[in-house]
């Protein structure tokens, strides 16, 4: 629970606060330490979204990813 | 975009798993962070490594390295308020008694899944609120967060710990580790700066958490080993960035200042702990308590061993035997992130 964090998607926002969609489920999360738009995907911990997701990064990865589990890395 | 199951393919792991393989080199790698002790054990990966990599768990869970002193004062905290907890702190056994107990025998004890929570309740009662503000750098910034948003009955009784200063003391000890699998969500926030001294000297991957990043992890790691390396690498790149979440470290630091830190295991550690500044005084609940407690570790539990990765569970006299889950003799057989727990309920020990 400590240091467990899951993606969420952001359905709504208004000021600091937001609502996420995780698997059909909604909850309340503080978006203070974070600049968020609705459809993005963000960290939430503890109620607190502590990092956005970033895309571009995460197809990197899998590339990376792909590369290594074939040999190439 | 799918952020969990593209890192969950099953085939893609095993592929990994398969280059891993081609390393022969006997090494000891260690997963710093509970979570990762979890999903290591949950997803089986250490059925996909070669016998001659072996994982060992750190000191990453916040429960489990937070001293005997700490949990009975903090139990203390019930006669000066309400308490308000993560769920993972509830049963965890102190010298003399545990919030459970304190509980069933009519202490306020209320377990919330987020700090701000604890705030609401503050807003609709006169009575004092005490959270207990356990955690790395990951939930510490949420924590100070709620004590600059809260009414004057809300307190924190704090008790966070800061993660490098935690590796340092145990690279200056006796067990031999040749890399670190490094928190995913303590570097989301923190960012790599922190961990620069270990640049030079030790191998070190910032890892997701799904089952293809930790073997992609691992195999970083190995390749740096090969390639006589001992870089910060991220592999979690979709989170972690090298400079961290600013504003979660800056407000952190507004409400908190390093100071020394007992840990279970590890000992007093130099500026491993954050303690509230005193323009936030009035929202310490550790000077609440006034009692001097003879706090003490249970006997036979070797939690502080398996917290450096120098025993494993099993190794335990007490596992699965005496200590379980719904008795437990030490943390980390209670928090969702204990290595004790991670065994007992995957079945590593049969
Ligand atoms: S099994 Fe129980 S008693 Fe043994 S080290 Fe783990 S928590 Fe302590």
């Amino acid at each position: 629970m400590m240091c467990l964090g899951i993606p969420v998607k952001v359905v709504e926002i208004s000021g600091n606060s937001a609502i996420g969609e995780i698997g059909g489920v909604k909850r309340k999360i503080d978006i203070s330490f974070v600049d968020v738009k609705v459809g993005d995907y963000v960290i939430l911990h503890a109620g607190f979204a502590i990092q956005k997701l970033d895309e571009e990064e995460a197809e990197e990865t899998l590339k990376l990813l792909r590369e290594m589990s074939d040999g190439l890395y | 975009m799918d952020y969990i199951n593209p890192f969950r393919d099953s085939e893609m792991c095993s592929a990994l798993s398969k280059e891993i393989k081609k390393f022969g080199r006997e090494v000891r790698f260690m997963e710093v962070c509970g979570t990762h002790t979890m999903a290591i054990h949950r997803y089986g990966l250490k059925s996909l490594l070669p016998e001659n990599i072996r994982l060992l768990s750190g000191p990453g869970c916040p429960v489990c390295v937070t001293s005997s002193m700490d949990i009975d004062r903090m139990i203390a905290c019930t006669h000066a308020g309400i308490v308000a907890t993560f769920g993972d702190m509830l049963r965890v056994p102190g010298t003399f008694s545990s919030l459970e107990k304190e509980k069933a025998k009519g202490a306020d004890v209320r377990v919330v899944y987020s700090p701000m929570d604890a705030v609401e309740i503050a807003r609709k009662t006169a009575k004092n609120v005490i959270f207990l503000g356990v955690g790395f750098e990951t939930t510490a910034p949420s924590v100070a967060q709620a004590i600059k948003s809260s009414p004057e009955n809300f307190m924190v009784y704090p008790m966070h710990k800061l993660v490098p200063p935690a590796l340092k003391k145990l690279l200056e000890g006796k067990n031999r580790i040749d890399g670190f699998l490094l928190p995913g969500h303590v570097c989301t926030v923190t960012g790599t700066k922190g961990y620069e001294f270990l640049k030079g000297k030790i191998p070190c991957v910032v890892s997701g958490f799904e089952p293809a990043d930790i073997l992609a992890s691992i195999l970083m790691l190995v390749k740096q080993i090969e390639e006589g390396k001992a870089d910060i690498e991220i592999e979690y790149g979709r989170s972690v960035k090298r400079e961290g979440n600013q504003k979660a470290m800056e407000t952190m630091y507004e409400v908190y200042e390093p100071s020394g830190a007992l840990w279970r295991g590890l000992g007093y550690i130099e500026s491993s702990g954050l303690s509230i500044r005193k323009e936030f005084g009035s929202k310490d609940a550790s000077a609440l308590i006034k009692e001097e407690f003879e706090s003490e570790e249970r006997e036979g539990c070797r939690c502080g061993e398996v917290l450096q990765g120098l025993v494993e569970p099993v190794d335990c006299p007490l596992f699965s035997r005496v200590c379980t889950p719904l008795e437990p003799i030490g943390p980390c057989m209670v928090s969702s992130e204990g290595t004790c727990a991670a065994y007992y309920k995957y079945g590593g020990y049969a």
